[in-house]
């Protein structure tokens, strides 16, 4: 018994029917009390007012959008390597997910941006780099959509997805030493004795886990859907042949 | 591989090759900016390298579904895959091919047309410097993109769609070394910088587009 038989689609399809509405559910409680906990029972940040509440939003789904990707670089090495078909479909499963993290933060970001630094957008090297993962992200699923044959376009989807990565990465870069930046400094980092106070600190930490669970949840659901067309195929193509 | 790289040139300067189309593009771009920006010459000076830049850029991404389209079409995609020629080998000679005739004229040209956007005198160095060594690395990620694409009927869209976030280090590092030649500081870093760009995607790129290839061609 080892992990990979997890993998097998019908297996899969087992494990995932009892855990969605749990982690759907588990996702659903963390964000409604994190979110009504973070807007109505923090106080304001004396000088951004109530504007600060909106990291319960921008944080997490910013976290979940980079996140997606390294998710998608993971699954589309172990297509690579393993050729396991439900890894290939998770990735793909996940792209639009991360795509809609991506506009979230992006979102947020402007929303809060507006009355904090007076505008809705502006060249920084944060932005830019999330601006440019967003259209790797479009690059992605347009690959997707655009290739018939499933196998071809999982493999090419795959390489894509990992050349892109180095590239993404070497563009976060790139943008730093192009731009100096408004953004202030991660808000989240393991090695800091204080990332944000307290007050804001536990609420965000709910958020986030709420926003980890809804991603896996809707992977997982998307990835069923993908298992499910991929047999509505197989089924037509043999009635077609009979 | 010198042979190919023969064959992939004469084919691109022939007619209907995309030799003369991606430098006459470059022009017109050039020309259109100062109608769009207005002719005062402090603007276009401001804003001369990293338009020259872009519109290099653009006139690579002209030619890319070229690089193996025709080739895939008539079959020679497939000899080359079962030839003793390593793919990767006929992948970096078809980047170079690319480069040769899009990248090196594109090179030469852009100093003249920096005279037409009245570019800061300081900068034509940099630019012919920045523009040598970061066109390569256009051509070997385009490339890298026509391989991706190179199945697909009409992939002339998607093919920029997918290669254009991928030229953003190349882009952001080549205009910056002109920008700060402009102003007189100290580019070193820039251009070192693409150097690394550069090279870094010719040593990785090739094998990703055999792979690539070798699925299409499956």
């Amino acid at each position: 018994m080892s992990m990979w038989e997890y993998a097998n689609p019908k297996r899969f399809m087992g494990w995932t029917a009892p855990v969605l509405p749990w982690s759907f559910g588990l996702a659903m409680a963390c964000l409604v009390v994190g979110l009504v906990w973070g807007f109505f029972f923090t106080p304001d940040d004396f000088r951004q007012g109530s504007t600060v509440k909106i990291i319960y939003l921008h944080v997490p789904a910013a976290l979940m959008a980079i996140n997606a990707w390294i998710m998608m670089l993971v699954a589309s090495l172990i297509w690579v390597v393993r050729r396991h078909h439900v890894s290939a479909l998770a990735a793909r499963a996940a792209a639009p997910v991360g795509l809609t993290m991506t506009l979230i933060a992006l979102f947020t970001g402007a929303i809060w941006g507006q009355p904090m630094w007076g505008t809705y957008w502006a060249w920084d090297p944060r932005l830019t780099s999330f601006l440019i993962l967003f259209l790797f992200y479009m690059g992605y699923i347009a690959l997707w959509e655009a290739i018939e044959d499933p196998d071809t376009a999982a493999d090419l989807t795959s390489v894509l997805c990992m050349v892109g990565s180095i590239f993404a990465i070497l563009s976060r870069y790139a943008v730093n030493f192009w731009n100096q930046g408004l953004h202030q400094g991660a808000s989240l980092s393991l090695d800091a004795e204080e990332n944000v106070a307290d007050v804001f600190w536990i609420p965000l930490l709910v958020c986030i886990a709420g926003f980890v669970l809804l991603f896996i949840a809707l992977v997982l659901m998307r990835t069923r859907t993908e298992i499910r067309v991929r047999r509505m195929r197989a089924l037509e193509a043999r009635a077609r042949r009979a | 591989m010198i042979a190919l790289l023969r064959r992939d040139l004469r084919l691109a300067v022939r007619a209907g090759g995309g030799f003369g189309l991606g430098l006459a593009f470059f022009l017109i771009v050039i020309v259109l900016v100062p109608f769009g920006v207005g002719p005062e010459t402090e603007i276009l000076t401001r804003i001369a390298p990293g338009i020259l830049w872009v519109a290099s850029l653009l006139a690579a991404l002209l030619s890319l579904d070229r690089i193996f389209a025709l080739d895939y079409e008539d079959g020679s995609l497939a000899l080359l895959a079962t030839s003793p020629l390593p793919l990767e080998g006929a992948a970096l000679m078809k980047a170079l091919a690319h480069w040769i005739s899009t990248g090196l004229p594109l090179t030469i040209a852009a100093p003249a047309l920096g005279f037409l956007l009245s570019l800061a005198p300081e900068a034509y160095g940099f630019l012919l410097m920045s523009l040598l060594i970061g066109t390569p690395a256009l051509s070997m990620i385009g490339t890298f993109g026509a391989a991706l694409t190179v199945g697909l009927r009409r992939g002339g869209l998607l093919l920029s769609l997918l290669v254009l976030p991928l030229y953003v280090p190349t882009l952001i590092f080549g205009a910056e070394a002109v920008r700060r030649g402009a102003n007189g500081l100290d580019a070193t870093g820039a251009l070192v910088l693409l150097g690394a760009v550069t090279a870094g995607a010719f040593a990785l790129l090739p094998f990703a587009t055999a792979a690539t290839l070798r699925i299409n061609l499956r």
